[in-house]
């Protein structure tokens, strides 16, 4: 028996010459997604173990580092995370009815609030490097040992840490920027394969029956959202009611 | 001959069949950036054979240190670079990958009857991830080596030494980024690509295991990743999570990497069980004594092993109350590997055993694992560990478990599928004497060390107390033996893909859907997909099979 | 013996007297940890010896010369039941006998004598109450009940005898301890078991176990002058801890007179026993560890005083039965020069002046 490349069923060109059918193809990226997202929640954990421990720990010094965070700010990434989510659910819609021009859009839409939420938390990363709240590199308590001389610390009624709690809020920034720069990193893989799809999205690749690329994109999407979704109150919300 | 079940075809008219994976395409780019889950495999076969050998040859120079009580062969910061770099690279680049990524990557999809795994371009991503790690750990060798121990403890690694820390930390960050690949690979290409009538009890055990070590791999593995990710932080920018003078907790950190390294040790074994399954079927002729109770042990230490890591640390400053329940688990963790040993015993009962090599690899395995296995349960005893923990006890446990269990096993697994993947028998006689060598050399080098662990030698020493000299004389004196014992199989096995008798479809009449194609395989595996009507390991099946079978293509 | 060469003899007679299998049984746990450790190698012995019987008949008897064709079987509950709930039993017999060693390996009784040791790349440094100090050596005498408390003053290392079957992890940060009971006059080994950087296999010692008398004359001979608790006193002076841990009604701090042992409400609600880690903990993170009905203004001593100094502090501490040298150093206190203006202003925390505050060994 030769092993010739004989095509004995018609099955269209996006199938793998591995899979015996289209939908068991569908089937198993989906599946392998799914898995993979579930790496990344292990991922995750371990930050959020450390989080939980020491937020138990150190309270105040939780409390008054996440009063220096900037909760406007914050929430307008919330608001730009979510509506992202939002168009690329309706992107990945406009794949399956095949439109190729809303998907375009939708696409689009998605890479300019991810950038936007980008961008935000560039000026946010800014205003803590001012302010010398970057663990290592000149850390500074002041704006814990003495809040009247910081705006932020004023204006939520913080009182003067004691020294030894205040040296613990360098454990509460550290969480953070490995918390969401771990975000951030996703995030920007997310936009750069935004950027990719974007393009391919307009020379038809999605738009012709075979949408599970952008169906598993749009899952690693709505993870990175979940993701800041449980970033946001554990970071910046710590003591409001 | 009737003391073997070697079936080979007429030699004077065999030949290699013309079509097949190898053959396929020619040139050095159509490996490289192959899709077929079988090139990945020899890709893969050849690497870790290359970091094996260099992990093994830092071996030599640890026991060559030990033949003295002084630390006189090199300085002792050259000596703490060349344990931790043996144990990165044997764990890491060796061991996890094994199996797995070459066996299991080959012969998983043949199994199930699938033409390739799910994610082929994940598959040879995951080969990039390997040699780019691999060479990332190489080149942070070159340049001056890692002292922390393969354990990165804190604070050591992040504030105490000044070596190449956080190289060797990315190195095995991406070198872990495989091994997750590797395992959603597997886990998917099971779930949704076995063949039609092939239902989960109908999968060899081989497949079992390989699964139950995928789930560790895929659930396990990104939790070291946090862990490096945080030593890296606190290295460089002095973050504080381990640091105690900044509040942190140095213990976060044995939590965070224990909770990985435990479960690796079951995704380093587990494969090799999935081995000793089929090899002991085959030489037997019978299927494996207890299927169900052999694929739900495999599915129970991974569960299991989530729930034991605490046991490295009985020493170190948890509650006693910690102590009592991790040391609980790891008992109930142990008896399923008890369950396995009996099965694979019980296969032999009433079967038609013959001798070949990967039979006796198997046999090897048995008796050593079972040793390492129950010096487990002295140290998993909170009371012995007490006294057992951090010396050579230690070393010669995981020795005898991951080298005299999981090595045994891999070489089972390579000699036993050599001829599916290359078509080629390798001689008999030298194999099995390679095979002694090697169990001899591994009981002279390892056996010792437990004395001296109850003794009282401390692990990671480059100098000791002279009474002990003895016995580590003994133990370089095994390890010179077991180093020829696996120079050998390096020899006569490339020496046989030249010179090789032609092996055929089904050298050892096995059943498995793997034996059913021609030897190497198509790129395809099977031209049209199979449809399983019979057990596993169903000998009366293949009784009937011989009767209609087609001699290979010429 | 004259056909065999005197090297040869000399090296089997060496070989025979020195080799041994276990090391010697130095302490009262010691035999008691070698019955359950032989008990797993009996285990093991036959565990083993089972699977090999196994495995050599069945390949003997049932080899393809003798038995050519094979018989499917596919189980047997019974026999798996068997070997599940046999080795689950004998791993829960294990469990249970080594978990009651562990327990009183790590359960200090009430009377031992507790001696200090801080580990630190790459030496072991002991601290008798008595204030004798020793380097990689610890002294201690028999038939008398020995706590040791341990911490590292750098990276983990592990404070391991293997004569008395005990070992520890000496961690940075935390107090742990073991105990022992030794029982026979020698020198044995003491090693570091956890890896800990260069040095490591070079931060071993001896632990000299020595009679009653004979470790009471070495007592003598070997103090330094001060005792544990004096250098605590002179520290606690130095540091002007009695500006608030007075006895006065007014005092900002609790009174630290008995304060050792007694169960102390925190002001987060609780209460908590004043143990050495808990005295410890109060010195470096005072805030955590507030005894209620007192303000959160004691300043932390992070930074300002060495693992040996909070030794000594502590030693101190759980020495204090009377407030009268309390009284004579808050007067001393008052005559130093840093207690500027009243004697009700504490010293500031952050002040770092070459000799008064600084006790860095």
């Amino acid at each position: 028996m030769e092993a010739v490349e004989t095509h004995q069923h018609a099955h269209p060109p996006y199938q793998r010459h591995h899979f015996e059918t289209y939908a068991q193809q569908n089937d198993a990226t989906n599946f392998a997604m799914w898995l993979f997202l579930l790496t990344e929640i292990m991922f995750f954990g371990g930050l959020f173990t450390a989080y939980l421990i020491y937020r138990n720990w150190y309270y105040p010094a939780f409390v008054s580092g996440s009063h220096q965070l900037n909760i406007p700010l914050g929430g307008l990434n919330t608001l730009l995370l979510i509506t992202s989510s939002f168009t690329m659910a309706m992107g990945v819609w406009c794949a399956e009815m095949r439109k190729k021009g809303a998907l375009v859009l939708c696409l689009i839409l998605t890479f300019v609030l991810g950038t936007g939420f980008l961008v935000v938390k560039t000026f946010e990363y800014k205003e803590k490097i001012e302010k010398h709240h970057v663990p290592g590199f000149h850390y500074s308590l002041q704006s814990f040992l003495a809040p009247e001389t910081d705006e932020a610390a004023t204006a939520a009624h913080d009182k003067a840490l004691p020294l030894d709690m205040a040296r613990h809020t360098e454990v509460y920034f550290s969480l953070y920027f490995a918390m969401t720069g771990m975000h951030a990193m996703h995030m920007i893989i997310g936009v750069a394969i935004l950027a990719f799809m974007i393009v391919r999205a307009q020379a038809g690749a999605y738009t012709t029956g075979h949408v599970t690329f952008v169906e598993n994109f749009g899952l690693y999407w709505h993870f990175v959202d979940i993701v800041w979704i449980f970033l946001f109150p554990l970071l910046y919300l710590i003591s409001r009611h | 001959m009737s003391t073997t079940i070697v079936s080979l075809p007429d030699q004077s008219t065999a030949r290699i069949p013309k079509m097949n994976f190898i053959s396929k395409e020619k040139g050095l780019l159509s490996w490289l950036l192959t899709g077929d889950h079988k090139r990945i495999a020899m890709l893969y076969l050849v690497s870790i054979t290359f970091f094996f050998f260099i992990g093994g040859a830092l071996a030599g120079l640890i026991r060559l240190e030990l033949l003295t009580p002084q630390s006189d062969l090199m300085a002792t910061d050259t000596y703490n670079k060349v344990f931790t770099m043996h144990g990165i690279i044997m764990i890491f680049f060796f061991l996890v990958p094994s199996v797995p990524a070459t066996l299991g990557n080959f012969f998983i999809p043949m199994m199930i009857g699938a033409k390739d795994l799910a994610l082929p371009k994940i598959n040879l991503l995951s080969w990039y991830l390997y040699m780019a790690a691999g060479t990332l750990g190489l080149y942070t060798m070159m340049t001056g080596g890692v002292d922390t121990g393969w354990t990165f403890t804190t604070p050591l690694s992040t504030h105490y030494v000044n070596t190449n820390v956080l190289t060797t930390g990315i190195a095995v960050f991406i070198a872990g980024f495989s091994s997750i690949f590797t395992g959603l690979n597997f886990i998917v290409t099971i779930h949704k690509m076995r063949a039609p009538g092939m239902t989960w009890f109908r999968l060899p055990l081989f497949v079992w295991s390989n699964y139950a070590a995928s789930i560790l791999m895929v659930l396990g593995t990104p939790v070291l990743a946090i862990a490096i990710v945080l030593v890296a932080l606190e290295r460089t920018i002095g973050i504080g999570v381990f640091d105690p003078t900044k509040g942190g907790d140095p213990l976060l950190f044995q939590h965070l990497f224990w909770f990985y390294s435990h479960p690796a040790v079951y995704i380093m074994i587990l494969p090799g069980m999935g081995v000793i399954s089929e090899t002991v079927s085959t030489f037997s002729r019978k299927r494996v004594f207890g299927y169900t109770a052999v694929a739900f042990s495999s599915v129970a230490i991974a569960v299991f092993g989530f729930f034991v890591w605490a046991h490295h640390m009985f020493i170190m400053g948890i509650s006693n109350y910690s102590t009592l329940i991790f040391s609980l688990l790891t008992m109930l963790v142990a008896v399923p590997s008890a369950i396995k040993i009996f099965n694979w015993s019980f296969t032999l009962y009433k079967g038609s055993i013959t001798f070949e090599t990967p039979m006796m690899y198997t046999f090897g395995f048995m008796g050593l694992f079972t040793i390492g296995g129950l010096t487990g349960v002295f140290l998993g005893t909170s009371g012995t560990d007490i006294h057992l923990t951090e010396t050579y006890f230690i070393v010669a446990h995981f020795h005898f478990v991951m080298v005299g269990g999981m090595l045994m096993a891999f070489l089972a697994g390579v000699h036993y599928w050599w001829p599916k993947m290359t078509g080629r028998m390798y001689p008999e006689k030298i194999s099995q004497l390679a095979a002694l060598i090697t169990f001899i050399g591994f009981n002279f080098t390892f056996f010792p060390q437990f004395i001296l662990g109850t003794l009282g030698m401390p692990r990671r020493y480059a100098s000791y107390p002279p009474e002990f000299q003895i016995l580590n004389v003994f133990s370089t004196a095994g390890a010179t033996i077991l180093g020829l014992g696996y120079l050998l199989p390096i020899l006569y096995l490339t020496w046989s893909l030249k010179y090789g008798e032609i092996a055929g479809n089904n050298p050892w009449q096995a059943t498995g859907l793997e034996w059913q194609t021609q030897s190497p395989p198509l790129t395809e595996n099977f031209p049209e997909i199979p449809i399983m009507d019979h057990e596993a390991y169903d000998y009366e099946w293949l009784d009937g099979q011989k009767e209609k079978e087609v001699a290979s293509v010429g | 013996m004259s056909h065999i060469s005197q090297v040869l003899w000399q090296f089997l007679v060496k070989w025979l007297t020195d080799f041994a299998l276990y090391p010697p049984e130095a302490s009262k746990i010691a035999p008691q940890m070698d019955a359950l450790y032989f008990f797993m190698v009996l285990v093991s012995l036959i565990g083993l010896t089972i699977v090999i019987l196994l495995v050599t008949s069945f390949s003997i008897l049932y080899s393809k010369k003798r038995h050519p064709v094979a018989v499917q079987i596919e189980g047997s509950t019974l026999l798996e039941a068997t070997w599940t709930i046999i080795p689950l039993g004998l791993f829960l017999i294990m469990f249970v006998w080594g978990a009651l060693i562990y327990f009183r390996v790590y359960t200090p009784p009430a009377n031992a004598m507790n001696i200090y040791v801080v580990g630190k790349q790459w030496m072991w440094k002991a601290e008798h109450p008595g204030g004798q100090h020793e380097i990689n050596s610890l002294h201690v005498p028999t038939g008398q009940p020995v706590q040791l408390t341990l911490i590292s003053q750098d990276v983990f290392h592990s404070f391991s005898i293997p004569a008395f079957r005990v070992k520890r992890e000496a961690i940075p940060g935390r107090y742990t301890t073991v105990w022992f009971e030794a029982t026979t006059p020698g020198t044995y080994h003491l090693f570091c078991t956890q890896y800990c950087g260069t040095e490591h296999s070079h931060m071993i010692g001896d632990i000299v176990v020595m009679t009653p008398d004979d470790f009471k004359k070495w007592l003598a001979s070997s103090t330094s002058g001060a005792s544990l608790a004096q250098n605590g006193e002179r520290l606690f002076a130095s540091l002007s801890c009695a500006a608030c841990h007075n006895t006065r009604p007014d005092a900002r701090g609790p009174n630290l007179v008995n304060v050792y042992g007694t169960k102390l409400a925190l002001s987060s609600g609780g209460s908590v026993l004043a143990d050495d880690a808990y005295l410890r903990e109060a010195i470096l993170n005072p805030l955590q560890h507030l005894t209620q009905g007192y303000a959160p203004i004691m300043p932390t001593y992070q930074g300002q005083v060495s693992e040996e100094g909070v030794i000594a502090l502590v030693e101190y501490i759980k020495n204090l039965n009377s407030d009268y040298r309390v009284q004579q150093t808050t007067n001393t206190t008052e005559l130093l020069p840093e207690s500027v203006g009243s004697p009700q202003r504490p010293a500031p925390a952050e002040k770092k002046s070459a000799g008064q505050g600084m006790v860095k060994q």
